[in-house]
């Protein structure tokens, strides 16, 4: 993956660019050193790195916002950081860049249970949010498997989504108003408490913006009262073709799962030899959870047995206690775990209809064959948003490159069929190359045009989500 | 002009010599744009319909009612019950989902699925230079580029016209049923909706009209019994029930604010922090008529959203009285700009926009900011 050359002048001038960092803010707050830069020197696509020119570490909006005026004076870029856990590269820094990392910005400011709103400063991590609401029986829906680690800032960055998105939505559907702070230091208020925005919708452009807008320093969001209980239940069957059918009718009666997840069997096997879950040895195993109060759950769930019979299930295996709902959550919540005890893996999220299923697996399957490498399948498939994971041995010479370009046909298979290249994790500098596959000029001159109106200089996160040639001139400035 | 493809659309608007006015329908125009009408009723049709997938791909003309009836057909429907706002407005003629989409037109389902903006998934769009501009898509999970899709939603057709829009559509329910809580004051009336909307019980609907609090839930008919009885019984006052056609009823009258209809006076959106309702119209009303309103409300969303009749000429009233908890449009009414203020950083961006986007500025000028 191609980055742009270091600009010589911003790396010569280091010292007193990283001087004028702390004349606004505390010591502890920036990082020069080499040695400790190395955290920062990528994000959870590892298999690119560079160390930035500094990081700071903010406190408060009020630092955020002289780090980035200075930054701005300078001309130097900022990369925004929430946890590091992107996959698509959306916290790469290149040497001549300073990294922005939100975290030590993790406080709960306000939450309000009569309005139904939390507001956090946005290096707090998604779990952590939950976590704060949980005694009074309030969650906040988005779960991106990362979630233990990952941070708002990074959510809203990618709007993110998660296993139970199918019920409650993804990022922008929970989130009510942002502070932002712009390239050049201005503070600006998007949204707020009350549940809809005014004016042009300023806030869904910054959810999912990569961090190319703005830093978000504070987040309002929505919480919502936890369901009375859950239920998951586990469907094997003998053919992709006939799960993927199965999916398709739970959705067109009209049952609405939090979360129907789909494996195929490379990924069964991986996990049963790495978790031992007892999933039965199939071609696709659904895993699909209800909730509500016991009543209620039986009622979804004598629905859905119907269903699912009548496409002849190998297994259809219902949780009978807490115990059991685990054994079936395990598997599939070890998968991308499984997978990297075989190999190194990239794992793709190209999202397709979901009625092009059985097409994209059988194709991706002869794929695997022409490319010589293995891939398992494990993805959302309420929602149609797939998580392809393609192994590979980083240290053998060419396997990487072998995989990337497996791994953008499988991409553009996606969009052929009406899709798209990514459904949650985000473009970043992954799929940034690709951009071209799913969009016309136009239509990427269009996106590009809220960046010249948010930071016309292009100074934060410069070198993602669009193509470089693409974005050199406005980049050059 | 009545463009009939999106070719036609791209000729008219860089053909254009003048301020063009965008019209759908023209049944939910709010603002006073200026400008030789472009009408959109012609980029009419179906592109692709998916039950299974619960997807649909429609040109942005479509009439709203063809749509609702498609997707009836299939028992589904749009999940964001979109507002008829005609009798309100005094306005004849057909609704247009395009002119939906521009005006980001949502109804009290949005406590539970929020609003227009949530449910679309993808948008084609002519801007104000004539370049066609796609963006989003039909699947459901999608952040590949920046969300363009969020941003038409209720730009009222500043920043370009929408040629198609395609939408993640809603199975319909089993069932439906709405508690009636009759014989609370107002503050008590307002603080039943938090309770039930802070319950575990999946409200899709909570509102106050005519001294009544009502609080819908739908789904499998075995839920909804349970649902309901569970409601009951957190619930202080006279409940009554009200199930399938005689729930609808009630709901279609709060998302189209029938208790204004054909009555004289400004109307006003709030929306607002729900605890601030009351105190927001109080303050509002109190400055108005001097008596204990001087105005009427209808509460939706729990009190996050609060239609106000009021006296013309009341704005600067109305508009303080939201002042940090909310934001007031006037969606009847005049003089006084019809969108809230914005802080200048934040009008900056929305100008700058626009501006990129319509560098000419004939898109529905003077409609926003």
């Amino acid at each position: 993956m191609e980055m742009p050359l270091p600009d010589a002048a911003i790396l010569s001038a280091k010292a007193r660019i990283v001087a004028r960092l702390r004349g606004v803010l505390p010591a502890d707050a920036v990082i020069d050193d080499l040695t400790e830069l190395r955290a920062y020197e990528c994000d959870a696509l590892t298999a690119y790195r560079c160390p930035p020119l500094a990081a700071v570490l903010p406190r408060t909006t009020e630092e955020v916002s002289a780090v980035l005026r200075a930054c701005w004076e300078e001309g130097v870029p900022v990369v925004p950081r929430g946890s590091g856990t992107s996959l698509a590269g959306g916290a790469l820094p290149t040497a001549d860049s300073v990294i922005l990392g939100v975290a030590r910005m993790n406080a709960v400011i306000e939450t309000d249970y009569d309005n139904r709103f939390i507001r956090v400063q946005a290096g707090r991590t998604n779990l952590s949010v939950s976590g704060a609401v949980e005694a009074e029986g309030f969650f906040y829906a988005p779960d991106p498997s990362s979630q233990l680690a990952c941070a708002i800032a990074g959510n809203i960055a990618m709007n993110s989504g998660g296993a139970h998105c199918l019920k409650y939505g993804v990022t922008t559907n929970n989130l009510l108003g942002v502070t932002l702070v712009k390239m050049d230091g201005t503070v600006v208020t998007l949204g707020g408490p009350w549940g809809e925005a005014s004016g042009i919708d300023l806030l869904g452009v910054v959810c999912g913006s990569e961090g190319q807008l703005g830093v978000v320093t504070e987040a309002w969001l929505r919480i919502l009262p936890k369901p009375e209980g859950a239920r998951p239940v586990l469907v094997g069957f003998n053919s992709n073709e006939v799960a993927g059918a199965c999916v398709a009718d739970i959705i067109r009666a009209g049952l609405l799962p939090v979360a129907i997840e789909f494996m195929d069997r490379p990924c069964i096997r991986a996990t049963e030899a790495f978790a031992k879950a007892g999933y039965p040895d199939c071609e696709a195993l659904l895993i699909i959870e209800v909730e509500g109060s016991e009543a209620e759950i039986s009622e979804q769930l004598t629905r859905i047995r119907q269903i699912a019979m009548a496409h002849d299930p190998v297994e259809f295996r219902e949780a009978a206690d807490e115990d059991q709902a685990k054994r079936i959550w395990l598997g599939r919540k070890s998968a991308f775990g499984a997978m990297g005890q075989i190999n190194d893996y990239m794992c793709l999220d190209g999202t397709i209809p979901v009625s092009s299923l059985p097409l994209v697996l059988r194709r991706i399957g002869e794929m695997s064959v022409e490319f010589g490498l293995d891939v398992g399948n494990v993805f959302h498939a309420g929602d149609g948003n797939m998580h392809p994971l393609i192994l590979f041995d980083a240290n053998k010479p060419g396997d990487l490159e072998k995989c990337e370009a497996f791994g953008a046909e499988i991409l553009k298979l996606c969009v052929e069929v009406g899709g798209c290249l990514t459904g949650e994790h985000g473009v970043g500098i992954e799929k940034r190359d690709l951009m071209a596959v799913q969009f016309a000029a136009a239509d990427m001159e269009a996106q590009m045009r809220v960046k010249d109106v948010f930071d016309p200089k292009w100074l934060l996160n410069p070198a993602k989500v669009f193509p470089l040639a693409t974005s050199a001139a406005r980049r050059a400035g | 002009m009545r463009p009939e493809t999106e070719a036609e659309l791209v000729e008219a608007i860089a053909g254009a010599s003048g301020p063009l006015l965008v019209r759908g329908g023209g049944t939910r125009t709010i603002g006073r744009p200026v400008g030789e009408v472009l009408e959109t009723s012609g980029l009419a049709g179906v592109e692709m319909y998916e039950p299974g997938a619960l997807t649909l791909v429609v040109r942005a003309g479509t009439a709203l009612a063809e749509v609702k009836a498609l997707l009836a057909g299939e028992r589904q429907r749009l999940s964001f019950e979109v507002p008829d706002l005609r009798g309100l407005l005094g306005r004849e003629g057909v609704s247009s989902i395009g002119g939906v989409v521009a005006a980001n037109a949502s109804g009290p389902r949005r406590v539970q699925v929020g609003a227009c903006r949530d449910a679309l998934l993808g948008v084609r769009f002519v801007d104000g230079a004539g370049n066609v501009v796609k963006n989003g898509g039909r699947v459901m999970k999608n952040v590949t580029g920046y969300d363009l899709v969020k941003l038409l939603a209720g730009s009222h057709g500043t920043l370009g016209v929408l040629s198609e829009v395609s939408f993640k559509v809603q199975a319909q329910p089993e069932a439906e049923a709405t508690l009636v809580i009759e014989g609370l004051a107002d503050a008590e009336g307002l603080a039943v909706l938090r309770k039930a909307l802070g319950s575990p019980y999946d409200i899709s609907g909570a509102a106050r009209e005519f001294g009544r609090s009502l609080v819908r839930v739908e789904g499998m008919t075995g839920s909804v019994a349970y649902r309901a009885g569970q409601l009951r019984a957190l619930m202080a006052g006279d409940v009554m029930m009200r199930e399938g056609a005689d729930s609808a009823a009630l709901w279609r009258r709060v998302r189209d604010v029938a208790a204004f209809a054909g009555r004289p006076g400004a109307v006003w959106r709030l929306a607002v922090v729900p605890t601030a309702a009351a105190a927001v119209l109080a303050a509002a009303g109190g400055e108005v008529g001097g008596g204990e309103v001087g105005g009427e409300a209808v509460w939706d969303w729990g009190g996050g959203l609060v239609w106000l009749l009021a006296p013309e000429g009341r704005a600067e009233a109305v508009r303080a009285a939201v002042a940090g908890r909310g934001h007031a449009t006037l969606i009847r009414g005049e003089g006084a700009p019809v969108f809230p203020p914005e802080a200048p950083e934040v009008a900056a961006l929305g100008a700058g926009l626009r501006e990129r986007f319509d560098p000419r500025g004939i898109l529905n000028r003077g409609m926003m900011g």
